[in-house]
Order: C-alpha cells, then sequence, then structure tokens
C-alpha cells in the first residue's frame, strides 16, 4: 500500500507547509531542521491536524479530502504512530499499554496479540512492568509495539529514537524492518539527524521551510545539497565560509580562501566569479593524514598542520587539526590512529582531494 | 455536643459532595477540553460564590427558591412543600454555594494531563469518551478526591447560606457551625467549646487529607 500526501497549511512560524509526495512501502524519511514542516505532516496525516486543503489517501481509502470534504476522525484511520515524547500511558503496565488499541477484541485474543507484539520488540519480560520502571530503549519498544499491534495501514515515527545511542537505535530498527518485511506498511520516519537518514531509510524527502527541496535514496539526497543550510545538516563536518580568489578554467577548479584564515583550498569549478563568497563543506572521513609531506599526488590540497585535540567516538577517532588558522574535524579508524601516533601536538599533512570539497552559495 | 445537628450536617455534607462529584466531573471537562470562547463566562459564573459575602448569595438563594419564584413553585407542585428552609433547599443552596470547591481541583487535574496521551488514546481507537475514562480520569484521581474531600469541608463549614436559606430548625436545617452560634448566644460556654474543637481538629483533618495527596510525585507527569 502506498500513502498519498498533499498539503498545505499556514504555519503559526509565518510559513505554510505545501507538500505533496507518495510514501511507498518500507521506510521513507521526512528530513529536515526543527520547524521545517517534518511532524506537522505527520500530524496531518493522523489527523491530529486539520490542513488548511489537500489529500491524505493509503492506497485507496482516502482519509482526508478537502475537496470533496472527507475528514476521517483519528480514531478511524488506523495508522500508528509514535509521539516524540512517547506518549506512554503512564498508569498502566507495559502490557496494558500495548493492549490499549485492541479494546474491542476478546480477551484471550487480546492477550495473545500483546504477547507476539512484545516478543518481536524484545520486551516479553517487562509486561507487568510500569513505563517509569523500564530503561528508555525498553520504552520505545513499547511504544513501538503499542502502535503496530493494531495492525494500522501505515506506521507514523516522529523522531522515536533520537534519545537512544547508536547501538540500540540499529537493534530497534532491525526489529522494525524484520516486522515490516512481510505486512509491507508505508513507514514515515521524521528525523533532522543524518546518521539515522542513512542508516534506516530507503527513501528520503529533505524539507525546508515547509517545502520538499529533494528527494530520492539518501545518498543521491544527502552527497549532492544544492544548498548550504542542506550541506550543513547532510554531514559536513567541516563548514567554511570562503571567498573565490582565482578560477582556473581549464584545470576545472577554483582557488579560494577560507575567511580570517590564510588556509587557501583549490575547489571544484563552480558558476562564481572572483571575489564571489561562497561556502566550502568537506566531509570528515574524506580528510586524509599523512606523517610527513605527501609528494606525487593528485590532490590538490595539501596542508601543513598539527593536531589540537584527538578522541574515541565509537569506534571512529575523531581529531581536530589546526592548519594555518583553520580547524578541520577528521574522522579515522583506530588503526590509521596507532600507525601514524596520532596525540595532541602532533605535526600532520592534511590531504584533501578537489572533489571533495562541495561549493555552495555564500 | 450537639448530636443532632452533627448527624444533619454529616448527612448534608455527604449528600452534597456526592451531588458535586457527578456535577464537577463533567462541568470541569467541559470548561478544560472545550474548544468555545465563552468556557469563562461559564467559569465566572461557577466561581461567583468564592468572591460572593454568603449572605447575599443567601438571599439570592433564598429568592429562587421561595414560593415567589418559578423554581420554587415547580418544587412546590411536585412535592407539595416549598423549598426553603428545607433540608431539600439547603442541599440544592450547598451545591451552589460549594461548586467551585469541587469543579477547580478537578478541572486543575485535567488540564495537567498531558494532551499527546489523549491524542495517543484517540489514534490507537478510542472514543472521546474511553480516552476520558482510561486515561483522563485516572490521572486525574488526586484532583477528584481533592474535589470531593473540599467541597464535603466547605459544606460542613458554610454559615451565612445556611442561615439565610435553612433558618435554623432543630433537626431540619440546623448544622453544626449553626449550633456553636446558637451556644454561644445564649451564653452555652461548655457546649461551644467542645463542639468549636471538635470542628477545628475535623477541619485540621481535611486540609492534612488535601496537602497530603498534593506531596505525592504527580502521576499525570509525561514519561519521555
Amino acid at each position: 500500500m502506498t500513502l498519498a500526501v498533499l498539503l498545505t497549511k499556514q504555519l503559526n512560524a509565518g510559513f505554510a507547509l505545501e507538500v505533496s509526495f507518495r510514501a511507498e512501502p518500507g521506510v521513507t524519511i521526512l528530513f529536515g531542521a526543527s520547524g521545517s514542516g517534518k511532524t506537522t505532516i505527520l500530524r496531518g496525516v493522523a489527523g491530529l491536524t486539520r490542513p488548511d486543503r489537500g489529500r491524505v489517501a493509503i492506497g485507496d481509502r482516502v482519509l482526508f479530502d478537502s475537496q470533496t470534504g472527507v475528514d476521517v476522525a483519528v480514531p478511524e484511520r488506523h495508522v500508528g504512530y509514535v509521539f516524540q515524547q512517547l506518549a506512554l500511558f503512564p498508569h498502566m503496565s507495559v502490557a496494558q499499554n500495548i493492549g490499549y488499541g485492541l479494546a474491542a477484541l476478546p480477551r484471550d485474543e487480546r492477550r495473545a496479540r500483546v504477547a507476539a507484539a512484545a516478543e518481536s520488540f524484545h520486551i516479553s519480560g517487562l509486561l507487568e512492568r510500569r513505563p517509569d520502571q523500564v530503561s528508555g530503549g525498553e520504552r520505545q519498544r513499547t511504544a513501538l509495539a503499542r502502535a503496530l499491534v493494531t495492525d494500522p495501514s501505515a506506521l507514523l515515527l516522529d523522531e522515536p529514537l533520537s534519545a537512544l545511542d547508536y547501538a540500540i537505535q540499529r537493534q530497534i530498527m532491525d526489529d522494525l524492518r524484520r516486522w515490516n518485511e512481510t505486512r509491507r506498511l508505508p513507514v514515515l520516519y521524521v528525523t533532522h539527524s543524518h546518521r539515522e537518514a542513512f542508516a534506516l531509510g530507503d527513501r528520503l524527502i529533505a524539507l525546508e521551510h515547509g517545502r520538499i527541496v529533494a528527494s530520492g535514496s539518501p545518498h543521491e539526497v544527502l552527497d549532492h545539497p544544492a544548498l548550504a543550510p542542506l550541506a550543513a545538516l547532510a554531514g559536513f563536518e567541516n563548514l567554511f565560509d570562503a571567498t573565490v580568489t582565482a578560477r582556473h578554467d581549464r584545470a576545472g577548479t577554483m582557488t579560494c580562501l577560507l575567511t580570517g584564515t590564510s588556509t587557501e583550498l583549490e575547489v571544484p569549478l563552480g558558476v562564481a566569479a572572483a571575489g564571489t563568497a561562497i561556502r566550502v563543506a568537506i566531509r570528515a572521513g574524506d580528510i586524509l593524514l599523512a606523517d610527513r609531506e605527501p609528494a606525487g599526488l593528485s590532490a590538490r590540497n595539501v596542508l601543513p598542520g598539527a593536531v589540537a585535540e584527538c578522541a574515541m567516538q565509537g569506534a571512529t577517532v575523531v581529531a581536530a587539526i589546526d592548519a594555518s588558522g583553520t580547524r578541520f574535524t577528521v574522522h579515522l579508524t583506530p588503526g590509521g590512529a596507532d600507525t601514524l601516533e596520532l596525540r595532541p601536538g602532533r605535526a600532520v599533512w592534511l590531504v584533501i582531494k578537489t572533489y571533495s570539497c562541495r561549493v555552495a552559495a555564500g | 455536643m450537639d448530636w443532632q445537628a452533627l448527624w444533619l450536617t454529616a448527612r448534608l455534607a455527604a449528600l452534597v459532595s456526592t451531588i458535586l462529584l457527578f456535577i464537577s466531573i463533567p462541568l470541569a471537562h467541559w470548561m478544560v477540553f472545550s474548544r468555545r470562547r465563552w468556557t469563562f463566562l461559564v467559569e465566572s459564573v461557577v466561581s461567583l460564590p468564592l468572591v460572593l459575602p454568603p449572605t447575599v448569595f443567601g438571599f439570592y438563594m433564598l429568592m429562587a427558591t421561595g414560593n415567589r419564584s418559578p423554581a420554587g413553585r415547580l418544587w412546590s407542585a411536585w412535592t407539595g412543600h416549598p423549598l426553603a428552609f428545607t433540608f431539600e433547599g439547603l442541599v440544592v443552596a450547598s451545591v451552589f454555594y460549594s461548586l467551585p470547591f469541587a469543579v477547580q481541583p478537578v478541572a486543575a487535574a485535567f488540564a495537567q494531563v498531558d494532551p499527546t496521551l489523549r491524542e495517543a488514546s484517540s489514534i490507537l481507537g478510542a472514543s472521546r469518551l474511553r480516552t476520558f475514562l482510561r486515561v483522563v480520569l485516572p490521572l486525574s484521581l488526586e484532583g477528584v478526591i481533592a474535589g470531593l474531600v473540599l467541597s464535603f469541608a466547605h459544606t460542613v463549614g458554610e454559615f451565612g447560606v445556611v442561615l439565610m436559606v435553612g433558618g435554623n430548625l432543630p433537626g431540619v436545617t440546623r448544622t453544626i457551625s449553626i449550633a456553636v452560634y446558637d451556644h454561644v448566644q445564649a451564653l452555652q460556654y461548655r457546649e461551644a467549646t467542645t463542639t468549636a474543637l471538635f470542628m477545628l481538629v475535623f477541619a485540621f483533618a481535611v486540609l492534612l487529607i488535601v496537602y497530603g495527596l498534593r506531596r505525592r510525585p504527580l502521576a499525570a507527569a509525561p514519561i519521555a
């Protein structure tokens, strides 16, 4: 089944939400900064917020249509919703929470369905506890089980995992995928975290100020940001203001000076004349480090620098390197860091390919 | 101790707070969850007894229950006796007089329930009534109990309204607060002292219950 959404709504933030998209079975990420209208879309689909105009349908079941006056009441929409704050009922046990939407079923069947859902999300041992007596990850699992046990025709998730650490996020999403393999529900997943977007989504819709600015696979959208604000979101750990100092049309590059520093970078040629302000974005994982000046490279940017900080984050070493007044963030493997004997104060060379530098209007 | 007055007062207060329980829950629900713009008007009317002098309030109640008012005449035609200066008349007046004490704690408790809990209930297919009975009401129990206790205590303690509407008929409208007044007027200080001390202990016990409830961590706090 496909979820088809066409919504227009004037928002208090002073801009209008205007979106039109289809969510096929699988996970569709709604991606954007807070205030871009992501949550309003979910609320519109669930019926919690009434759009000014538009149409919402799951398969051929119309939930809302401003032209024909259809507006199915919230309890009859049969969508699953997991709120950012989860909204578990604090006075009920985990089992009562999960079974809440099954009130119409006979007791035995309800109990069986609750047990099956609890097993799918690995919370069978917690059924008699209250939500404040289980961990954060277990609460998320309870909220997912509560939403899915009713067999909804679409699932709406509003940043349900953002408070959890990455390993638990992955486990929960794997459980959700496994659950959805046979059911093939359209899942709308709201997030502003690029890591969640890459890890979880089949398809991504990027929103900015209430409008869809890009859509496609997470890699297509986030690897080629058209606009600087999106680039910042898409996980370019290094983002610099710069000015174009020279164009090298034959070489296909231009030189730019990072604002407030003496660092010069060669970046891909863009439609920017000398003297234009631009923004340059570089992924931390796209920067190479060397312990002596490298020679015979095709990379155009080789900068001397020194390690300022160096720390493990999960399985990644995150290093801050100062080079002629600019601080670069570099990600490398623990093995790579060991080979270079990386520690604060160590002199290193930064190597950055021209095409690792993305350029956007300043 | 005037046992007759004490028994009468207990009956009156129990009846009034029970009636108010059934009035205050739907009324508070409407005041908190209605989207109508004139809820503030109803809120003001409900709270009127808080600021009106009891004698003034009692005067209007007397006018409204007397045989010259349509309501009073309707009552007389229906029951065969007037409403003013009867136990029933006292109940009616007390219900209005204690209404804010029942409604306000309940309304405050309803308003504290996280709105996303109601949305979650609705999305899970629950009707508004089921959402109210299974989510809002259980999370507001302390407010409901506080409303019950406060309206009971307030009815026990009222004086001016009782005097205006009920007069001072032993076994019919003579409540304990009237009895204390009578004892003092008759210079029966010993009786007045016992009764007054009893009322003091009672009032303190009520406040212990109400504030003891408030000290408990709020069950309505959202769980993230």
